[in-house]
């Protein structure tokens, strides 16, 4: 029950991310999906609760909850922008391609033969829908920040993925995944804030020409 | 037929008007006025019954036949609409089709009418009002196919039975998201304020208000009354689908009017805490509405 809760919640933050023209906003909406997917591996196993499933939950709190949005709401500060004016596809279509994304997610995921170790049926299907959402924003949207949010929800779906398998997954290869991430986010913050000093503004679109 | 089966539409009709009263002191409370008595709205429908109609000469039948025709839509969806345990007065498998449908004849004649009157003002809101519709009557009819599917029941009578108790435990997230849906599926199709502002008198902002301005007496008391039927009924599937059902049939029955009453507070504290969404902003939330009730159906379908 509860698990299901937090991964209707995960589907329901990928949609309002799709429907988002504040970054502000959106990357509350992305804190919050990673504080409420933190808590997701506890629940999943909590009769076989361990010292290794807080650690993990705690790391992944205070990375994606904490860390990230602090990053990003620094870049977002240095560059000066607060929405996403003109993306290349719409709000309302985005809402719909989501939806149909969705429903492929449902479609594919009770045909993948995954075993999820009984955690819930939900959890690959969300699972792939993150990664889906993460990738159509990536592609959709032209401000670099709502490009890292869809970094970001891509890397949640994975790790959704990853806490259904998770008993075969060894501790140090979970901390190697959250410190790319960790990197990529840092990376890319001080990367916009570059890219914003130099050209005057972060729309990836007119990044396709050399300056001068 | 059983006699018991009036009482969902018998309360239908006394007690609709008293939900607009129930919002209007929510709202006076709130604002630190006293407000207009509860039962205002009766004395206005009483007023407005007394009074003579007035016809512009640019007007034909369709502008007479508007509020009767919505009148008439309005009385028949409420004989659909089952209350507490209490079966609707007429119950056949698919019969949510006939209450959309209803619906929609309803407004399709407030349309036809705002139209013929040739006011420029009443087009545009009878644009907007069929915009709009356009968006939430998709997120209506999943909202009701969810539902369908997760009770295996095709009659709104049969349909809102057996939903909630134990199906909150079930299927908590699916039946949360259906009335999320479902609750800006009324704000929207009752001109409340997200969407509609009920109280400007401005005619380049109103949507239904706007596509009345003509009418007056009768005709008016009739659109009056029919927008409070409306009101009812919507709230009546919202209580449905959110209040626990008990053994006793009349206590479900004190519930279901108890939660409808509550309803409208909510409705009271949602008009005076928001403002109305620019306009073009709404159909972000219809969609939206639609999305969140589309996520409903795809949890029930798998």
């Amino acid at each position: 029950m509860g698990t299901n809760l937090i991964l209707v919640l995960v589907v329901l933050t990928n949609l309002k991310l799709l429907a988002s023209s504040r970054l502000g906003a959106s990357i509350r909406v992305v804190a919050a999906q990673g504080m409420v997917l933190g808590l997701l591996p506890v629940l999943a196993h909590v009769h076989e609760l361990s010292l290794h499933f807080a650690a993990m939950a705690l790391g992944t709190i205070a990375l994606k909850g904490v860390v990230f949005p602090w990053l990003l709401f620094r870049a977002l500060r240095e560059a000066e922008v607060t929405r996403e004016v003109e993306p290349y596809v719409g709000y309302i279509s985005s809402i719909l391609v989501g939806l149909m994304a969705l429903a492929a997610s449902f479609w594919l995921g009770g045909r993948l033969p995954v075993t999820t170790t009984g955690v819930s049926s939900l959890l690959v299907p969300s699972a792939l829908f993150s990664i889906l959402a993460g990738l159509f924003l990536i592609v959709a949207r032209k401000r670099a920040v709502n490009q890292v949010l869809g970094f970001l929800v891509l890397e949640n779906g994975i790790y959704t993925f990853g806490v259904g398998v998770v008993a075969e997954t060894p501790f140090l290869v979970e901390l190697g995944v959250l410190l790319d991430a960790f990197v990529a986010v840092f990376v890319m913050g001080i990367a916009v804030y570059h890219i914003n000093r130099e050209f005057d503004h972060i729309e990836t679109d007119r990044l396709d020409r050399l300056k001068g | 037929m059983n006699a018991l089966a009036c009482i969902p539409l018998l309360l239908a009709l006394v007690l609709s008007p008293l939900l607009f009263g129930v919002i209007n002191r929510t709202k006076a409370f709130l604002a630190g006025r006293r407000g207009q008595p509860l039962l205002q709205i009766y004395f206005d429908l009483w007023k407005l019954l007394r009074k003579g109609a007035v016809y512009s000469r640019t007007t034909t039948w369709l502008f007479r036949a508007g509020p009767m025709v919505g009148l008439a839509a309005a009385l028949i969806a409420a004989t659909l609409v089952p209350l507490g345990n209490f079966p609707a007065l007429i119950a056949f498998p698919a019969d949510f089709l006939l209450f959309a449908g209803l619906l929609g004849l309803m407004r399709f004649f407030t349309v036809v009418a705002a139209l013929d009157t040739g006011s420029s003002f009443e087009g545009m809101g009878a644009s907007r009002e069929v915009f709009f519709s356009a968006l939430t009557e998709p997120a209506l009819f999943v909202v009701l196919a969810t539902l369908a599917r997760q009770t295996g029941q095709l009659s709104l009578s049969t349909m809102f039975e057996p939903v909630s108790g134990a199906d909150w435990l079930r299927a908590g997230p699916v039946l949360a998201l259906v009335v999320i849906a479902l609750m800006i599926v009324l704000l929207a199709e009752n001109a409340r304020i997200p969407v509609d502002d009920p109280n400007t008198h401005l005619e380049l902002t109103m949507i239904h208000e706007v596509m009345v301005l003509d009418h007056g007496g009768p005709d008016f008391a009739f659109i009056l009354y029919s927008a409070a039927l409306k009101l009812w009924l919507f709230a009546a599937l919202v209580a449905g689908i959110v209040l626990p059902a008990t053994d006793n049939a009349w206590l479900n029955l004190l519930l279901a009017l108890g939660g409808m009453f509550g309803l409208a507070v909510v409705i009271g504290v949602i008009e005076s805490v928001m403002a109305r969404l620019r306009l073009l902003v709404v159909p972000q939330l219809l969609v939206g509405a639609g999305a969140v009730a589309t996520v409903a159906l795809i949890l029930t379908l798998r």
